[in-house]
């Protein structure tokens, strides 16, 4: 367990870590303003990551690509809400899950249709593609430090949007009590419909970013949202900070813990179990993670008030 | 008269002649001819999508109980049908192929991890409770891809069916379409007999107002748990059942996807009807045996039906039907 071998394996838990906080803010404020139990997400990832590499195909640029993506990831976040979505919100989280598991389905199964089965891939862009020396002897791909750049940046763009402006404050006034808000005269179907399409464009945003390092193939949405609802979970649904906190801890556990589960395990046990047992145990620990965060605090770490 | 306001929260407009007897006699009567269609018509397919709609319906009606009558709703329950699933194969691996041995073990060990997994999960309501059973399938499902003397992601063929006291009893087809018959029956009577207990009423009760019930001076979750765990032993019979019918077990048992199909089954037949599970069990597999006899991508046409269903067709096939027929009455 070298110490370039740990720092590369950190900085790659911070990028799964950005990369779950982006899918999770969008989700962590659907379900926290809107109550609403969103399966769908993940498949929104999966277009987002879907799209780039159809527009990289007619447009051969990567930023523009990024920016039709983002556009085209909103306006189908927007459509899917105003045919779907909108109908569900007072409805029980029973029919929520089974329209939204429908969605899945569609769409990856649609992108299989459209698409094809066999994984596409997304090439860095030029000047991003390389690596640079953090330290002697450690390269680290200059691509993974720009999607933990923009992760946090986000996150802090975020931050300021949630803390500093009206919306925001509605945002959280919705997070914490919507019939109140929109008792006070607030159009809380505008506000629900922007918190939706934001958190769409988010997810679109994260599979963008990451469709260069991942191959993109239906289904690549399925088990993100998993880890993505353990963080929202974690985190305290509604709760923007407890999102990133969570996420960070998620990327971190989950990367060290397949990195350096079986040399741990290995101090206690012979190397044979030791290697049998430790890849199990490293895809559990994040589940186990959040069982013991629920079992002491049944709400998550920052639970946004008045739920 | 806290009795009365709970009979008077629940009149369903369907007749309960026609609800409680009728309807799932109807049922069981089609599922007990399937095998003699399947002979006049001589098709194999029949039996085999019989036995598998019945082996779901067990669990989608496990699933019922605690969805229907908790208002509990579990997005983990595929792990309970691969546990039951597993401990058939791991025993049958390790030279224990009797019934007598594997049914015990497939549905105890699915009690016990409801027994550990629920006394967490049910600190929990709503969303949260969703996605912490949802947490718990997937750790049955990754330790399942690590077993890796067990076939890891691969999955494990078990050699040959359970014997049963050591004789090979469900040898053919037929056999175990009925021996799964049977134990969908009781499922279903089992559960049918518990909700319309002293214990379903305070369930029940539960659902409607937990804090009015507790005011009673019951300890709603005990009750809960106690549901939760009757719900994963009988998945856990599930997943012995569907081991025996497949001769093969795989982590993609207990995926989350399965999950939601459970969900799907018990929604699309109507929630808290307990054969309506049975229905929506059916009325999933048989339109996946038709569509994807259609296209390839069968999945394309299903996804917005399910949304099609949820925006229009509230209370399930069960609703729909109880619908059409109250305007004639």
């Amino acid at each position: 367990m070298s110490f370039t071998l740990l720092l590369i394996q950190t900085l790659n838990g911070l990028q799964l870590g950005v990369l779950l906080f982006l899918i999770a803010a969008g989700l962590t404020l659907v379900f926290g303003v809107m109550d609403f139990i969103n399966l769908a997400h993940g498949v929104q990832y999966m277009l987002g990551a879907y799209l780039a590499v159809a527009f990289y195909g007619i447009v051969d640029n990567f930023f523009i690509a990024l920016v039709l993506a983002l556009l085209a990831s909103l306006a189908f976040g927007l459509l899917l809400e105003f045919l779907v979505f909108r109908h569900l919100y007072g409805r029980d989280h029973l029919d929520q899950l089974m329209a939204t598991f429908g969605i899945i389905l569609f769409l990856n199964h649609g992108v299989r249709e459209l698409w094809g089965a066999a994984p596409l891939s997304l090439p860095v862009p030029d000047a991003l593609s390389g690596a640079v020396r953090l330290m002697p002897g450690m390269l680290y791909p200059v691509w993974r430090i720009v999607i933990i750049a923009a992760g946090f940046g986000v996150a802090a763009g975020l931050y300021l949007l949630v803390t500093y402006t009206r919306i925001g404050m509605l945002v959280r006034a919705g997070a914490s009590n919507a019939r109140m808000v929109s008792a006070l005269g607030v159009n809380i179907e505008l506000l629900f419909m922007i918190v939706f399409g934001f958190g769409t464009m988010l997810a679109g945003f994260s599979g963008i970013m990451i469709a260069p390092i991942l191959s993109v193939e239906p289904g690549m949405g399925d088990n993100i949202l998993i880890l993505a609802f353990v963080v929202i979970v974690i985190g305290g649904i509604g709760s923007i900070r407890g999102a990133f906190i969570a996420a960070l801890m998620i990327g971190l556990v989950d990367t060290l813990g397949r990195s350096f589960s079986v040399d741990i395990l290995r101090l206690v046990m012979a190397p044979s179990p030791a290697r049998m047992v430790g890849p199990a145990i490293a895809s559990m620990l994040i589940y186990v993670l959040m069982a013991v965060v629920l079992y002491v605090r049944p709400s998550g770490l920052f639970p946004a008030r008045g739920r | 008269m806290s009795g009365a306001t709970i009979t008077a929260s629940q009149t369903v407009p369907a007749p309960r002649l026609a609800r409680e007897i009728i309807r799932p006699a109807l049922i069981f009567i089609a599922l007990a001819l399937v095998p003699l269609l399947a002979k006049l018509l001589s098709a194999q397919y029949l039996l085999d999508l019989g036995s598998r709609v019945m082996i779901f319906a067990v669990a989608a009606v496990a699933l019922d109980l605690i969805v229907g009558y908790c208002g509990l709703v579990s997005l983990g329950h595929a792990g309970f049908i691969g546990l039951g699933a597993y401990a058939v194969g791991i025993l049958s691996a390790e030279g224990f192929g009797d019934a007598l041995i594997s049914l015990p073990v497939a549905v105890g060990a699915s009690m016990l991890f409801a027994l550990a997994t629920g006394l967490i999960c049910l600190r929990t309501r709503g969303v949260y409770f969703i996605m912490i059973t949802l947490a718990f399938g997937q750790m049955i499902y990754f330790i399942a891809t690590s077993l890796a003397l067990y076939g890891g992601d691969n999955g494990l063929t078990i050699a040959s069916r359970n014997t049963i006291v050591g004789l090979p009893l469900i040898k053919t087809d037929l056999a175990l379409y009925y021996m799964i018959f049977l134990f969908l029956l009781g499922t279903y009577l089992f559960c049918r007999a518990l909700v319309s207990s002293r214990f379903g009423r305070v369930l029940r009760g539960g659902k409607v107002n937990a804090i009015r019930i507790s005011t009673i001076g019951f300890d709603i979750k005990r009750y809960q748990l106690v549901a939760y765990v009757i719900s994963g032993g009988l998945a856990g019979l599930s997943g012995f059942l569907l081991a025996n019918s497949t001769e093969f077990v795989s982590p993609a048992y207990m995926s989350w996807q399965r999950s939601g199909e459970l969900i799907v089954m018990v929604i699309f037949g109507g929630v808290g009807t307990l054969d309506g599970a049975i229905i929506g069990s059916a009325a999933y597999l048989l339109s996946e045996a038709w569509l994807s006899g259609l296209i390839e991508n069968w999945k394309v046409v299903f996804g917005p039906i399910l949304v099609m269903v949820v925006l229009f067709a509230r209370g399930g096939l069960i609703g729909i039907s109880a619908k059409l027929w109250r305007p004639q009455s």
